[in-house]
């Protein structure tokens, strides 16, 4: 009985060690053969077989970099980028945090509005335009502000209570110069693209119409002025979130005293995108707002230079 | 032309008509003469996925790179998640350059395209830490002045900036190099420089011409990933978060674009190999060593 345990406990050691020594040379000849087969000579010549290891003519187009994994879209119109979805999404993000953290610079307020300036919105704005007739016009000709169109000396020659005056003194009182604003990349539609750069450059009218200064909460003030009478997405985003970023005292002029308006004016007014401005530029700016329904805020330097006043007085007592 | 509405009809009429017109006066007029032969120009060369005449691609990535210096860095960190670090610095181990003990020659050590100076400062620092070698000179050159203003500026607050001298700053185009005599050179690195030159072989063929024999060549270059998958998120991740970097990060999208169409357009490994031993250099086997899968690659030539 001893003997023939002996004998099954040897056969199923004999057998353990056969199937592991099987399964060793299995492996060391599947492993040697194929590194012959497929050894790093070997796979390079296959490829320069199917002709993807040279280029023949640097100039010819490769056809791996002629069919890249990544391809863009046509583009549309000259200077135009056409983004993915995921890319718009991620502009929305990145430029929203920047924007947030750094609102002075421009880069993330020109990217945020783009990016956020979705179809539908700019869809309504651009009805909106061909509702009205000179809408209409500007669609048709598609004007764009540059040096000629915004001759600064002529306006400087206009009689004082015109529009193109009040323009030209509000660029001096602020120190600013009217610079060409950053061309329109990242909306796909042609014409909704357009829309969106005439909302760009008549920016600064609204400042002027309005006389807000160019400090944050002026620029602040101007863009629930926007928001209200012309709905981009940027200015809303602007007049919810950027106030968190000043002092509490410029926090509690802006809520008290140019929300207000802001709310009132931009809602009240016609809408600012069917202003032809270029060709307006003569008219009486109080029979302009008047007709527009624009309120004149309060002059926010007044206000500041006051409160300062104010305040320097009071420390001046204590 | 469907008549649907009629204002809207004109207006898109007009619109794209002036749009087509400017569009083909515009962009696809040159990505139609994408094949320099049939045009009849020899004499175009690209500039990442557009053609460019030759003499105007020097100035084309002239401008590119002036406007990049100033970030130049902050965005290298940002594009690359910080492992450009450790690519340059598995470089600098490699090429393990620096004057032996009892060796009575100082070396001398050429960094072309290398600008803002994180290769030539780091050859200076593994030659001394691990040789102790203080002798050996380096030379910076980069075609570009206003990267290498930054390189300038970075140098007088290290502390290779002692008054000896061992440190000069060229300004110099890569491939003809005027100022630097033949057989001169010990060691010349180019780290993400080669692939802007206009003709990477005339750039190659001098670096040949000012090394001394026994002198080596190290490139360190994006190359091409050749594992398909990992090739596929490489070029989605280059195409679009890259250039939105640019965009966000330093107010410039055209130039990383450029950046990434270029590094799609540069030889592959081999195909450099061939060129580098075209050159007149010996390449001992492989003759080069992907990092990171084949996103940055190192070439090693050796003039005998």
């Amino acid at each position: 009985m001893l003997a023939s345990s002996r004998v099954v406990a040897s056969t199923k050691l004999w057998t353990g060690l056969a199937l592991q020594k099987r399964q060793f040379v299995l492996t060391a000849a599947t492993t040697a053969v194929g590194a012959l087969l497929f050894s790093e000579n070997n796979r390079l010549a296959n490829q320069m077989e199917r002709g993807q290891l040279h280029r023949k003519d640097a100039r010819e187009s490769n056809s791996e970099a002629s069919q890249p994994f990544f391809k863009r879209k046509e583009p549309n119109y000259p200077g135009h980028i056409p983004l993915y979805n995921f890319e718009k999404l991620l502009m929305v993000l990145g430029s929203s945090i920047g924007a947030y953290t750094h609102p002075e610079k421009n880069q993330f307020i020109v990217a945020l509005g783009e990016s956020t300036a979705i179809a539908p919105v700019l869809r309504r704005l651009q009805h909106q335009m061909l509702s009205d007739p000179v809408g209409r016009q500007i669609l048709h000709e598609r004007p764009r502000m540059t040096s000629t169109s915004l001759n600064l000396d002529y306006l400087k020659s206009l009689p004082e209570n015109t529009i193109g005056r009040t323009y030209i003194n509000w660029l001096e009182k602020e120190g600013v110069s009217p610079d060409t604003r950053v061309a329109v990349k990242y909306i796909d539609d042609e014409e909704l693209a357009y829309v969106y750069q005439r909302y760009r450059e008549c920016h600064d009218f609204y400042h002027a119409i309005t006389g807000l200064p160019i400090i944050i909460e002026g620029e602040i003030a101007v863009k629930v002025f926007e928001y209200m009478n012309i709905g981009i997405p940027m200015s809303g985003l602007g007049a919810l979130f950027a106030p968190f970023h000043i002092k509490p005292s410029q926090r509690e002029r802006l809520y008290s005293i140019y929300y207000p308006w802001a709310f009132k004016s931009g809602l009240n007014s016609k809408p600012l995108i069917n202003v032809y401005w270029e060709n307006i530029l003569e008219e009486d700016i109080n029979e302009f707002r008047e007709k527009m329904g624009i309120e004149q805020p309060p002059d926010l330097r007044a206000l500041r230079k006051e409160y300062f006043a104010k305040l320097k007085a009071a420390k001046k007592i204590v | 032309m469907s008549l649907r509405s009629g204002p809207r009809t004109l207006a898109r009429a007009n619109g794209s008509i002036f749009g087509t017109i400017r569009r083909i006066s515009g962009i696809n007029a040159v990505r139609t003469y994408a094949n320099g032969t049939s045009n009849g120009k020899e004499d175009t060369t690209h500039f990442g996925y557009k053609t460019v005449k030759k003499e105007d691609k020097e100035k084309l990535v002239g401008d590119v790179f002036s406007s990049v210096a100033s970030s130049y860095d902050v965005m290298n960190d940002a594009m690359s998640l910080g492992i450009h670090r450790l690519w340059k610095s598995h470089f600098i181990n490699r090429l393990d350059a620096g004057m032996r003990p009892g060796s009575n020659r100082a070396l001398d050590f050429l960094d072309v395209a290398g600008g803002t100076g994180d290769i030539a400062f780091g050859l200076l620092e593994h030659a001394q830490k691990k040789y102790n070698d203080t002798s050996s000179t380096m030379t910076v050159a980069d075609i570009n002045p206003d990267m290498l203003r930054e390189g300038e500026k970075r140098y007088l607050n290290t502390k290779w900036n002692d008054g000896s001298d061992r440190v000069k700053f060229l300004v110099q185009n890569g491939e003809i190099m005027d100022q630097i005599e033949d057989n001169s050179k010990d060691v010349y690195t180019i780290a993400f420089g080669i692939r802007n030159f206009t003709n990477i072989q005339a750039g190659l063929n001098t670096a040949y011409r000012v090394l001394r024999p026994g002198g080596i060549f190290a490139c360190l270059e994006f190359s091409q990933v050749e594992n398909p998958a990992l090739d596929y998120i490489y070029q989605a991740y280059s195409f679009s978060l890259l250039p939105l970097m640019g965009q966000l990060i330093a107010d410039d999208r055209e130039s990383y674009q450029y950046l990434v169409e270029s590094i799609r357009k540069f030889p592959k490994q081999e195909e450099f190999k061939g060129m580098i031993e075209k050159a007149g250099f010996y390449v001992p086997e492989k003759g080069y060593e992907n990092l990171t899968f084949g996103v940055a690659s190192i070439h090693i030539g050796v003039k005998l």
